[in-house]
């Protein structure tokens, strides 16, 4: 046995005895749940381990095979597949809560299924779960190649994926039962924030000790933006959430932030959130799969340079713009607006290496509907990279802030980029882990227009509810009274929400043909070559 | 050597790279937070703002559990048209006890930061259970279980003591004493009013819900929404004072 197998179940059966006690002495019914399925979870995992030791020889998997890397792809796997099932899941949940704004009834009346405990679940199955679990496992595919070295660690990538989608379980299920510190995308309670913490330092010890043993000499492109997303979105998550329990055993804390501070620090954490998860993440996707899928090198490597470290460098300073015209000082308010509208730059750096890329290859668009997918990716990424840094001028903000516009503009991002490079990401991966060919290109050609019909219809439709949102609420009669009461404006909305639910539709009718695809390629799909060395060259 | 090729530094180290991120993302952050735990104008203390009685804080968990931030912001811009259908701009003063903030990020609903006192209890106590009964236009969830779940007065207590701990100046009798002052709250008739009255002067003391018996999750949402905004009087609020 391994020191790593004894210490992490030793480990998980003291913990699991703890979480026993934790269930029988829980101050609230939802802590005692949770810490019930942790107990459960931990002796699961205790057995695992028990059983894997027994089963495997003796040798751990070698490095290398005939001299060629020996890869670790079964976390991999598992990551893959949970991203599909969380983005599903989370499509589902956006479209329940999309339709209970269009059908209030829908609501039920529940306390479990109300928009208010649903909102959250959406948001973190999205970004957090499929967000989440596409990154981890791309992550960990990306480091090997270009490191050309096995995944560091034996357990530990194990332990990172199934941790982390256990944090998901305890996130999700929390909101449910009404557990949340209400800081947005940063809802769960302080014990799941620990947990994620273990979670997370696991994920960049893993990450960094495999760049360590690269065989490589330089760190790849996309490494840096891993790294990047990784340190991070620790230090934000660490920033915003340092909470003080009401109880030890009670779900219940109070967050150590008060006030301005604390809504500063939230939309620190809020906006680069969506900077360093949602875009330096699947910045790196881009810089991997996209040449790789065009059998074409990345287009400049002085401009991955340039942009990498002025991205990272000013969105830092974009949150306050979260917070305009609030009790925020007004200095930190033009910060933020400045600094979000220089980011305009490094983001459309981004993407002009993403789109050139292709040149010499643009011909494979017609062909691949797996590459469109990425490269229509990459043009909403400049798109709402444009649009944002709009938005956040403080006259142009004074009109779309607290408005469905708001909303529009991050599902352009979510749904166009984040969505579609995950996609296109998860079409090429899979059948790489699998050795198969894709099951059919021609279901991937309908899941792009499917999509993109609805997301084309999600944000129209936000557009202009959110302008008239916005417009409604400061319109004045001639005598100079305000023209509307606030509910008129609510009953302004309904028609577009049935349209934004019906584009969510289409958009989750899209994933359900993907999943349906890449479970037949798995399962059915024909044995394919493994992957080439293709065009990919190091940034030197 | 061009400074291109400088950059190797840290393609080839990991260790470097990660010390040039840490660096390069630390300064923006320093720069906005840091200055907000000592500038005058957001940590100045105004008249009238006061610690959440043991009620208006057990309301305002429930505002946090059921996620009404997600629909309604409290916190009103100084623009013309806000100021007209809400009231004064809201103050950095009026959210210093707010642990964790509520100043939200989306008005589906209208703004709240100032709702108190703008709809009789019975109004809350109609629309928080069925708001389509009263505002048919309104697409807001119904909440009949409020009206059903009573307080646990027991751990409230732990509450405020905890509050204290991450800054909340509740005094050692507030916390000795929050059991009972979150019943008497509800109770005008009881003996324990007069002296609740006196650790929360001018805290409103009346049953939220109508209904007589124990605090139920309706009464403590209801007296948190009916002191929003209520606590500074901006007649005497002096908005030049802190200018620099």
């Amino acid at each position: 046995m391994t020191m790593g197998e004894a210490g992490l179940a030793s480990g998980l059966a003291v913990f699991a005895f703890v979480c026993f006690l934790g269930t029988a002495m829980g101050h609230d019914q939802a802590f005692s749940f949770h810490a019930a399925l942790a107990c459960a979870a931990s002796v699961i995992s205790v057995v695992v381990i028990g059983n894997r030791y027994l089963d495997r020889p003796a040798e751990l998997p070698p490095a290398e095979i005939g001299g060629r890397p020996n890869y670790n792809f079964g976390p991999i796997k598992f990551a893959s597949a949970m991203a599909m099932f969380w983005g599903i899941a989370g499509f589902t949940v956006g479209l329940i809560i999309a339709m209970q704004l269009a059908w209030p009834a829908l609501n039920l009346d529940l306390p479990w299924t109300t928009f208010g405990r649903l909102r959250p679940l959406h948001t973190s199955a999205v970004i957090f779960a499929f967000g989440g679990n596409v990154l981890i496992a791309t992550s960990f595919y990306v480091v090997q190649k270009t490191c050309r070295t096995r995944l560091a660690g034996d357990l530990s990538p194990w332990f990172v994926v199934v941790g982390y989608n256990f944090f998901i379980l305890i996130a999700g299920t929390g909101y449910l039962l009404g557990v949340t510190q209400s800081k947005e995308y940063a809802e769960p309670e302080w014990y799941a924030d620990l947990w994620l913490t273990i979670v997370w330092v696991t994920y960049l010890l893993v990450f960094l000790m495999t760049l360590v043993k690269r065989k490589e000499p330089h760190i790849f492109v996309a490494n840096w933006f891993y790294l990047a997303f990784i340190i991070t979105i620790a230090v934000l998550h660490l920033g915003n959430n340092p909470a003080l329990p009401v109880s030890f055993l009670g779900s219940k804390s109070y967050i150590a932030w008060g006030g301005v501070q604390d809504a500063m620090f939230q939309w620190w954490y809020g906006h680069n959130a969506v900077g360093f998860f949602l875009t330096a993440g699947f910045l790196a996707i881009m810089y991997y799969f996209i040449p790789k899928r065009a059998d074409r090198p990345v287009y400049s490597y002085r401009l991955s340079i340039i942009h990498f470290w002025a991205l990272i460098f000013l969105y830092i300073w974009a949150g306050p713009h979260h917070l305009h015209y609030t009790a925020l000082p007004d200095w930190a308010q033009t910060l933020g607006m400045t600094f979000s509208i220089m980011l305009w730059m490094p983001s459309w750096g981004g993407m002009i290496n993403g789109l050139m890329t292709l040149s010499g290859a643009w011909d494979k668009l017609r062909t691949d509907p797996v590459l469109r997918m990425m490269v229509v990716s990459v043009a909403f990424y400049g798109m709402s990279t444009f649009e944002g840094p709009m938005m956040s001028i403080k006259v142009v903000n004074s009109l779309s802030h607290y408005t469905d516009w708001t909303i529009g503009h991050v599902h352009s991002g979510a749904l166009g980029w984040v969505g579609f490079v995950s996609f296109g990401a998860l079409y090429c991966l899979v059948p790489w882990l699998w050795n198969r060919q894709l099951y059919s290109l021609k279901l991937v050609n309908w899941h792009f227009w499917i999509s993109t019909i609805g997301i084309v219809l999600y944000i129209s439709a936000m557009w202009v509810s959110g302008i008239l949102q916005g417009l409604m609420w400061r319109a004045y009669t001639s005598l100079g009274f305000l023209e509307y009461s606030f509910i008129e404006s609510v009953e302004a909305m309904h028609p577009f929400y049935i349209i934004r639910a019906a584009g969510g539709a289409l958009f989750l009718i899209g994933a359900l043909i993907m999943a349906f695809n890449l479970w037949m390629t798995v399962n059915a799909g024909q044995a394919s070559e493994t992957e080439g060395a293709g065009a990919l060259q190091p940034a030197e | 050597m061009s400074l291109w090729n400088r950059h190797k530094i840290f393609e080839k180290n990991s260790i470097i790279l990660i010390v040039g991120i840490l660096v390069v993302i630390a300064i923006g952050g320093l720069v906005e937070i840091t200055p907000l735990f000592y500038l005058k104008s957001t940590i100045e203390v105004v008249d009238g703002v006061r610690p959440y009685t043991p009620l208006e804080l057990a309301g305002r968990n429930i505002y946090v559990r059921e996620g009404c931030y997600l629909c309604h912001s409290q916190m009103i811009r100084p623009l013309r048209d806000e100021v007209e259908r809400y009231g004064h701009y809201s103050l950095a003063a009026e959210s210093m006890y707010d642990h964790p903030f509520q100043w939200g990020s989306k008005r589906t609903g209208p703004d709240l930061a100032r709702v108190g006192g703008k709809y009789s209890d019975d109004w809350h106590v109609t629309h928080l259970i069925n708001p389509r009964s009263i505002v048919p236009q309104s697409v807001m969830p119904g909440y009949p279980s409020l009206a059903k779940t009573e307080i646990d007065p027991s751990d409230i207590a732990a509450h405020l003591r905890t509050s204290r701990a991450v800054g909340v100046p509740y005094t050692d009798e507030q916390i000795a004493n929050a059991a009972a002052d979150l019943k008497a709250q509800t109770d005008p008739d009881s003996p324990g009013s007069d002296a609740f009255q006196k650790r929360y002067p001018k805290a409103l003391v009346r049953n939220f819900d109508g209904k007589a018996g124990n605090p139920t999750e309706l009464d403590a949402l209801i007296a948190y929404l009916q002191m929003l905004g209520t606590l500074v009087d901006f007649k005497l609020y002096n908005e030049k004072a802190n200018l620099r």
